[in-house]
């Protein structure tokens, strides 16, 4: 498992797989992320996003399969490795006794090339708040010393699991600003969301995990197939609602403007958005699931004991 | 927000040397650990001023019983406060350590904060030598004020005798360490950090109550005593009857002695454990099997 990555892969995962029991968290899952790139793993709740994360962050130990994180075994990754990560971890519930700038500071203090403390607290923008002890702060400004905390170690490699939770639309803007900075510094990120306008507008590659299964790998323009982002005419005629899907909306339209007459009602000409094709892949990937659960009968293995991702003090069990 | 500055240099700056570095996050810690106990008021209470209050309680409530230690003809003895004095100040050292630490660890590994920590190039030994550097600090203040509200506000009288200083010190330094690495050892037992007052509060309160602290240490049936001589406390609370009890009180011991040696080698050897199982047991966060 030494030689597994290519020689741009900042990561680099080959059939990992994690099991909790009986219970397949992931299977088979395979992906690179390369130098500089910000990929999204986007998937429902449950589906081994955060498992695959925090395997890769050295929380968690997989059941098997390979792993390479900046060209070290997560399982085994040092204090040096360490140095060269930044993590965002899921919300945490911690006591906050101490103001944002020292909780910085101090962190600052654990990395061999900090970055200003005073310009990361600027960057995510809690100035004012930087004599405020964390505790007073709201929810979402937490989150933004979260951020913080991922990013004052200059790290080479930043996982950011769910970082906006909680923003309000114009921090998520400044956080997706924020985001681009880094990227144009050279890091390279690991994002999870479930935003796919914020995957689509900060992501360059996406890959889709339902069912603990990589069901979807590319670019995020191209992910899901060439097929599924061919865009829709909908138009109403005769009281129904009429729906086709064209490679020349344009010719459609105005064929269809030629044979009515007149102008159709409620015309739109759609493209469909990550979002639409997400949920679709989703959706085909459940579908499936249960076609397969039906065929194995209700005692299939794969049967999921919860809908949502183990969390850590569960996982213990 | 702001532009941040780009990147200095894209070439990986070293760690530096290990021992150095982690002694020098070590004291970084400690500082930041002290400054978070005192904006605790629940571990200031019941870590900080708990031994403190006990000794006020005591002292004022068993006042009328008058002296102990009195001549035939009633004169003379200590008063119960000079009495308490010693098992209070054990009682601080044992809170300090193993109360306060084991609940403070169990409780920052189930709020995160170790999961974060565990991300971070923190040494672990670094993160140790904080909490044993806060254990310290505010294990001589509490020392500090316990020592002067008895001298001040109860006229106890404190040993003149040099000597009697030095083996003050060293008993202390030696309790607190012990009790520090025993706090560390003793946060592996609460699974969740809802229970670990639950899990922890009670082990120390038994002991202190089997360890001479809060009662007469020979009012105890022997067998209960051979239990409590195997635990730190009773050793910790013997070296401190040492330096503040007169030397007449020697006699009222068992063994008839004060048995310094004893009380350095029991000591030491769960300093000894408690850095071994600390050292070998401790993980930043429950990794699933």
């Amino acid at each position: 498992m030494n030689n597994i990555a290519l020689p741009d892969a900042v990561v680099s995962v080959r059939d990992l797989a994690k099991r909790y029991g009986a219970f397949e968290a992931l299977r088979g899952v395979s992906f690179d992320i390369h130098r500089g790139e910000t990929f999204a793993l986007l998937g429902p709740n449950g589906a081994g996003k955060s498992t695959t994360i925090e395997i890769l962050e050295g929380y968690r130990d997989r059941s098997s399969g390979a792993a390479s994180v900046l060209g070290t075994d997560p399982q085994s990754g040092g204090l040096e490795w360490k140095s060269r990560l930044g993590i965002v971890l899921q919300s945490t519930g911690e006591q906050g006794d101490v103001t944002v700038r020292d909780q910085l500071a101090h962190f600052a203090s654990l990395y061999p090339n900090p970055r200003g403390v005073d310009e990361t607290i600027a960057a995510v923008g809690l100035a004012d708040k930087a004599r405020t002890r964390i505790r007073a702060l709201s929810g979402g400004q937490r989150r933004r010393v979260d951020v913080a905390l991922g990013i004052i170690g200059r790290p080479e490699l930043l996982f950011l699991d769910e970082p906006t939770t909680g923003f309000d639309p114009e921090a998520r803007q400044q956080f997706w600003s924020l985001v681009h900075q880094l990227k144009a510094e050279g890091t390279t990120i690991l994002l999870t969301t479930h935003y796919l306008d914020e995957a689509a507008q900060l992501s360059d590659r996406a890959a889709v995990i339902a069912g603990g299964e990589l069901v979807a790998i590319g670019a995020i323009d191209e992910i899901g197939g060439a097929e599924a982002r061919v865009p829709l005419v909908r138009w109403t005629e005769g009281g129904t609602r009429h729906t086709e899907r064209t490679r020349t909306p344009a010719g459609t339209v105005a064929s269809l403007s030629a044979r009515l007459g007149a102008e159709p009602t409620d015309l739109e000409i759609y493209r469909p958005s990550l979002e639409d094709i997400y949920l679709d892949l989703v959706r085909e990937n459940a579908e499936a699931a249960a076609a397969e659960i039906d065929a194995d009968g209700p005692t299939s293995p794969t049967t999921r004991p919860s809908a949502t991702d183990p969390i850590t003090e569960g996982a213990s069990a | 927000m702001t532009a941040l500055a780009p990147a200095a240099s894209p070439a990986r700056t070293p760690l530096g040397s290990s021992i150095a570095r982690t002694l020098r996050l070590g004291v970084l810690r400690a500082g930041y650990e002290i400054r978070v106990y005192f904006r605790q008021a629940d571990a200031i209470f019941f870590t900080f001023l708990f031994p403190v209050l006990l000794f006020g309680i005591f002292s004022v409530a068993f006042s009328g019983q008058g002296n102990i230690g009195t001549a035939p003809d009633g004169s003379g003895g200590i008063s119960q406060g000079a009495y308490y004095l010693p098992g209070m100040a054990a009682a601080g050292i044992l809170l300090s350590g193993v109360q306060n630490l084991g609940v403070d660890i169990a409780n920052e590994r189930s709020d995160g904060t170790l999961k974060r920590l565990a991300g971070t190039p923190l040494p672990v030994v670094s993160y140790f030598l904080g909490k044993m550097g806060q254990v310290l600090v505010t294990g001589i203040l509490q020392l500090a004020l316990l020592i002067v509200i008895a001298r001040v506000a109860f006229g106890v009288e404190l040993p003149t005798d040099p000597a009697k200083w030095l083996t003050f010190a060293w008993v202390f330094l030696l309790g607190i360490g012990t009790s520090a690495v025993l706090g560390i050892a003793i946060s592996r037992l609460p699974r969740r950090g809802k229970s670990a007052t639950a899990v922890i509060i009670p082990i120390v309160l038994v002991l202190q109550f089997i360890s001479g602290v809060y009662l007469s240490f020979t009012m105890l049936p022997v067998w209960l005593q051979d239990v409590a001589n195997v635990f730190p406390l009773a050793w910790l609370a013997k070296g401190m009857r040492s330096v503040f009890l007169p030397e007449s009180f020697a006699s009222a011991e068992a063994g008839g002695a004060w048995q310094l040696g004893t009380v350095a080698v029991v000591l030491l050897l769960w300093l000894v454990v408690g850095i071994v199982v600390s050292r070998f047991t401790f993980r930043w966060i429950r990794k699933d099997s």
